[in-house]
């Protein structure tokens, strides 16, 4: 059997994870996981370490696990087993080696995607273990460099992506424009006080995604919208701060972001269609801030675009051709249950859809989520060859004669791009908004 | 012989009762203080309705995802925690002691019922046991104390069929019979034995967390 952790040399990727360590001794190793595990963790942490059994139960849960022939060091116990689970059993002393390694597993082998809650009899949080591993790591200096520099862009300009204000204001412009080529009454309405709802969207979006914030104008235009963005830094909703484990600065990130919904005395935040900004903004960023539920209510563009179907404010001039098929993402259907919701846009907005297996609830994570993405490419062979079970899972999808891909989140928008790509499985993969903006009615 | 048979059959049971009962009061309002103190959100998102949902759909045989991809392991823990909760209450022989003692009694299980249940938990330990030695995912969690816990939990099973059906040595066998039994009584809230009493908060939990929070199943 393998011993963790035990005089064995790692591999590591990550020039921070490297460098970082450098800095590191064992005392303040031991001092930081101490710190962490005594000050910041309780009943949770100590009733899942107590009760888990080690029955294995939770592995194929796991596209990791599955991916990798069913090697146990990826099954979820077995990741616990080599952070968490070291951690406790040595008080810290793990030394430099281990953490380093630690660091990788937490950060880039763990989407945080929770569907091993769903195989274990316990309900145990291992998502939840991995992150407090994380924020072990994080305080720690050995965060992977790329997920960390925009932990970094978050603190300094509030959004991911080192996005200035100037730019933000002069993207949204420039999109303005663009569409008003296309259709001359389209506004993209900056500041609007009052307006019904606030548009919020990732950084990545005015960063190397304009057109979705063009088509999101001309959709809301069609449904007659009052709608609005801010120009002030808060209106980044994305968050990975959340995933480094800088929880600190999770709150200060999601605080403007309320705050500036509540500046503009909108009625309720309407997001783009991305996963773990709504996890940050619905689940954890309002936890933080001591909000039982989000302060101001928020929908995330599957609820949206589904309600404005149903209310018949969207017109579709003809339905989508090319067979369809849905990935359901972790954050907002085991996050929060639209799954059934994207199904009736799928109904309403395609001629033919084909369901993946397996779907809804239980469906395979993308393994982007979870900031590994974020973490850059030393890591997309990780994710993209640790996730073989989702290539298989749309290879057969295809053989039943999809084409298209809707992965209604910008995380797993990019990871399934990739597995797409690696894989030479030749599928299109769209947004809800791509669908619905190359359908839909538009205005004169 | 006889002192030690007093011993195990009297002080020695209200010891593990006692060790038992005011463990288990211990750890859980321990935990509930450490809750307040550390993770009061656990109160704030606590469900009644969506955690009694989760803790009885995964009481269920077959209804939850997991449960349906492994038929073999769902009947044998299915099977095998009915049997190690039920034949300590409902087998003659402890009905009688208590029925001496107290004169108080209630219907137990017929002999040859009592037997297949106690050869079905030996059954069960040895099959937990290869399952540890010979699936890799298991193996890579397993520790010593899993084989411990699994020994304790045999033990008293093994001895108390010796004792019944009165093998070579078999008034050594009832009180090892005794002695393991409170053993393992006393160790539940103080080992990983206390997933039994702690199994409705965490899944109850994870229930209030994906039914009123996330609106979603957790199964």
């Amino acid at each position: 059997m393998r011993e963790p952790g035990a005089d064995v040399k790692y591999n590591i990727k990550d020039d921070d994870i490297i460098k970082g360590a450098s800095f590191l001794t064992d005392d303040k190793i031991a001092n930081v996981i101490n710190e962490v595990i005594k000050n910041e963790t309780g009943a949770k942490l100590r009733a899942y370490v107590d009760t888990c059994v080690h029955c294995g139960l939770c592995s194929e849960a796991c596209h990791f696990y599955l991916s990798h022939d069913n090697d146990p060091a990826y099954s979820p116990a077995g990741k616990v087993k080599q952070t968490m689970g070291e951690m406790l059993k040595k008080n810290g002393n793990v030394g430099v080696e281990a953490i380093q390694r630690m660091s990788e597993i937490a950060s880039t082998e763990c989407n945080v995607c929770k569907r091993c809650s769903m195989f274990c009899p316990f309900g145990i949080d291992i998502a939840y273990i991995m992150l407090v591993v994380r924020r072990i790591c994080n305080k720690l200096g050995i965060s992977p460099k790329y997920i960390q520099d925009t932990e970094n862009s978050h603190a300094a300009t509030m959004n991911q992506m080192w996005v200035k204000e100037d730019e933000w204001v002069d993207t949204l412009q420039w999109q303005e424009e663009e569409a008003q080529g296309e259709i001359p009454t389209v506004r993209i309405p900056l500041e609007k006080e009052g307006a019904e709802i606030m548009y919020s969207v990732i950084g990545p979006e005015p960063k190397f995604r304009a057109q979705l914030i063009y088509q999101a104008a001309v959709i809301h235009k069609a449904a007659g919208v009052d709608w609005t963005m801010p120009a002030t830094p808060g209106w980044d909703n994305s968050d990975m701060a959340m995933y480094t484990g800088n929880n600190e600065i999770m709150g200060r990130v999601k605080k403007a972001h309320y705050e500036a919904a509540m500046r503009l005395k909108v009625k309720k935040i309407v997001m783009g269609e991305c996963g773990h900004a709504f996890r940050s903004v619905y689940d954890m960023g309002n936890r933080w801030l001591g909000w039982k539920m989000p302060p101001i209510p928020m929908i995330h563009a599957i609820e949206f675009y589904a309600d404005l179907i149903r209310d018949g404010k969207l017109k579709i001039k003809k339905k989508y051709e090319p067979p369809v098929t849905l990935h359901d993402p972790c954050n907002v259907v085991r996050g929060r249950g639209l799954h059934e919701k994207a199904r009736y846009i799928v109904s309403q907005t395609c001629e033919n859809f084909i369901e993946m297996t397996p779907n809804r609830e239980h469906n395979y994570c993308c393994s982007a989520g979870g900031g590994v993405i974020n973490c850059g490419p030393p890591y997309t062979k990780t994710r993209v060859e640790g996730n073989k079970v989702k290539a298989e899972q749309l290879f057969r999808t295809k053989t039943k004669g999809a084409k298209t891909i809707i992965a209604p989140c910008h995380n797993c928008h990019g990871g399934i791009e990739d597995i797409v790509e690696y894989n030479g499985l030749h599928m299109d993969i769209k947004f809800f908004g791509d669908i619905l903006y190359e359908i839909i009615e538009k205005p004169e | 012989m006889h002192t030690i048979y007093n011993f195990v059959s009297g002080p020695l049971v209200w010891a593990s009762f006692i060790i038992f009962i005011g463990g288990t009061i211990y750890k859980l309002f321990n935990m509930g203080f450490l809750v307040k103190k550390k993770d009061v959100a656990v109160y704030a998102y606590a469900s009644p309705y969506f955690g009694f949902r989760s803790i009885f759909r995964w009481l269920v045989p077959f209804s939850t995802l997991n449960m349906r991809k492994r038929p073999l392991l769902t009947v044998v823990s299915f099977v095998f925690h009915i049997c190690v909760l039920a034949l300590p209450i409902f087998v003659l022989g402890h009905i009688s002691l208590i029925n001496e003692s107290w004169n108080i009694r209630w219907p137990h299980l017929p002999d040859p019922v009592s037997d297949a249940m106690t050869i079905i938990v030996i059954a069960s330990c040895i099959f937990f046991v290869v399952r540890r030695k010979v699936m890799p995912e298991v193996k890579f969690l397993t520790e010593t104390s899993d084989y411990l816990i699994l020994a304790m939990v045999a033990a008293p099973f093994i001895t108390g069929t010796w004792a019944y059906n009165q093998f070579a040595g078999y008034k050594i066998a009832t009180i090892l019979h005794m002695l393991s039994g409170e053993i393992l009584l006393a160790a539940i809230p103080f080992t990983r034995l206390s997933h039994m009493i702690f199994y409705p908060f965490t899944r109850g939990y994870m229930g209030s967390e994906f039914g009123a929070v996330r609106h979603v199943r957790d199964w």
